[in-house]
């Protein structure tokens, strides 16, 4: 399973590398949030639950650029006839498909995250160095696993760009909740962690459960 | 086949509720704090403990579905949704009412119950949409079971999660210790969850039964009109 897994991985990260067209997108999609949140609340410099929030829901509607796109050159192209036709397990496509969707956020956050410390953060982002990058990891295997059953769900519908955000906003708001709680403390005036055991353990839950279930009903959702 | 036992099922439903709003308005104390409002807590509570279990219902009818590749379970998954929906509405409303009256507010957010509810409402109103944009109806019963299931999950991890996260004000009804209820109130209260979840049941089977004999008589007239067609 590891192999057909990273060969799919392989052939994901290539044509991402030739096309740009995830994760800058995400990226652009990222800062233009993050003017959008300095004017809507009228604010220049953010800190605790604020910059907390405005962090964690630019990446989240980051993610749903990235869901939406991830099925795609497979649809429009015929290549998911091909994947299906291959005597390969389903669930190494999932697994190429989430790790392919993890990979994608991590280079966005590696971006949009210390732009979200020098644009609108009051407190440096140093303070919070240790736990973040951690908490920024957990958070984006949890919507690895739910964006990619999301897309594979919406990909045969007709209305597949107004059912990825319907479904996986809601789906993500546990997720949202420990990230957020999680990050808040770590951004405030006086950096510090503060129940960060409780919400990490929550959001590993999260994240266990989800990739269980994915897993679990992945097949189901390519089976002709 | 789905109309089995619904003639005396649907009598049952009507003497339970008819007992139950007897026992709300006659026989349970008023409320020494809140008064005359806190009996919308018989409608309020059975309706979203009925709708919780309807969507986690729905999600178990789909796994079986999944497993047997059988129709009618997805039917039967589908159904117990959509009355869920339905119900989910009514709490939704009721509790809003609820909320203004005795904490003086349409919507509280510091609510964890409430706020919980609506993120669960809100994920399974996507049921219709994604359900009526699959045309192939295999297809559109295997992807609305996988729905079901997931977001079958979801409620639970979804409840803890905002449960954490915001303060205790919700009464807590189904606590261990029983939600400290006069023995008067609990017995109306579990008259009413015993009638709502008949309703349920009753409304369930009749919607089964509808939607199964519309099917069979769209195949009967699909049958004539092919039949005829070879006539002429």
């Amino acid at each position: 399973m590891i192999g057909p897994a990273g060969t799919i991985l392989r052939k994901d990260l290539l044509l991402e590398w030739r096309t740009k067209e995830s994760v800058p997108a995400m990226t652009l999609f990222s800062i233009t949030v993050y003017v959008l949140f300095h004017f809507g609340l009228d604010r220049n410099s953010l800190d605790g639950e604020l910059a907390a929030g405005v962090l964690w829901v630019t990446l989240l509607l980051a993610a749903v650029i990235g869901v939406t796109r991830l099925f795609a050159t497979e649809r429009e192209q015929g290549g998911i006839d091909a994947l299906l036709l291959a005597p390969v397990d389903r669930t190494a496509l999932f697994v190429a498909k989430a790790s392919a969707l993890f990979l994608f956020l991590v280079a966005v956050e590696l971006v949009a995250v210390p732009a979200f410390g020098l644009m609108l953060l009051g407190p440096s982002l140093g303070g919070a160095l240790p736990e973040l990058p951690l908490i920024l990891l957990l958070g984006d295997l949890g919507i690895a696993a739910v964006g990619a059953l999301v897309s594979a769900l919406a990909a045969e519908t007709r209305i597949r760009e107004l059912i990825v955000p319907l479904l996986l906003l809601p789906m993500l708001v546990p997720l949202l909740i420990c990230c957020a709680q999680a990050t808040e403390p770590l951004l405030r005036p006086d950096q510090g962690p503060e129940d960060l055991g409780r919400w990490l353990g929550l959001l590993t839950l999260y994240d266990v459960v989800f990739v269980l279930v994915s897993v679990a009903v992945f097949d189901f959702l390519l089976e002709d | 086949m789905y109309s089995k036992g619904l003639a005396p099922l649907a009598a049952a439903t009507v003497v339970t509720l008819t007992a139950a709003l007897a026992l709300v308005f006659f026989y349970a104390p008023l409320d020494a704090d809140q008064g005359f409002v806190q009996k919308i807590f018989y409608i309020h509570v059975p309706m979203a403990i009925v709708a919780l279990c309807g969507w986690v219902a729905g999600g178990i009818f789909a796994i079986r579905h999944l497993r047997s590749g059988d129709p009618s379970w997805d039917l039967r998954s589908y159904v117990a949704i959509h009355l869920s929906i339905i119900l989910g509405l009514g709490v939704l409303i009721t509790g809003a009412i609820w909320a203004r009256a005795s904490w003086g507010h349409w919507w509280v957010w510091d609510e964890p119950v409430l706020v919980s509810f609506l993120v669960t409402f809100l994920l399974y109103c996507v049921y219709y949409p994604l359900r009526f944009a699959i045309e192939d109806p295999e297809r559109r019963a295997r992807y609305s079971s996988v729905f079901a299931i997931a977001a079958g999950a979801f409620v639970p991890l979804n409840f803890t999660a905002v449960r954490l996260a915001e303060a205790y004000t919700h009464p807590r009804v189904l606590s261990q210790t029983g939600g400290d209820l006069p023995g008067e109130m609990r017995l109306t209260f579990l008259v009413a969850l015993v009638g709502m979840t008949l309703l349920f049941v009753t409304l369930w089977k009749l919607e089964l039964t509808a939607k199964h004999a519309a099917a069979q008589l769209n195949k009967l007239r699909r049958r004539r009109a092919e039949r005829e067609a070879v006539a002429a």
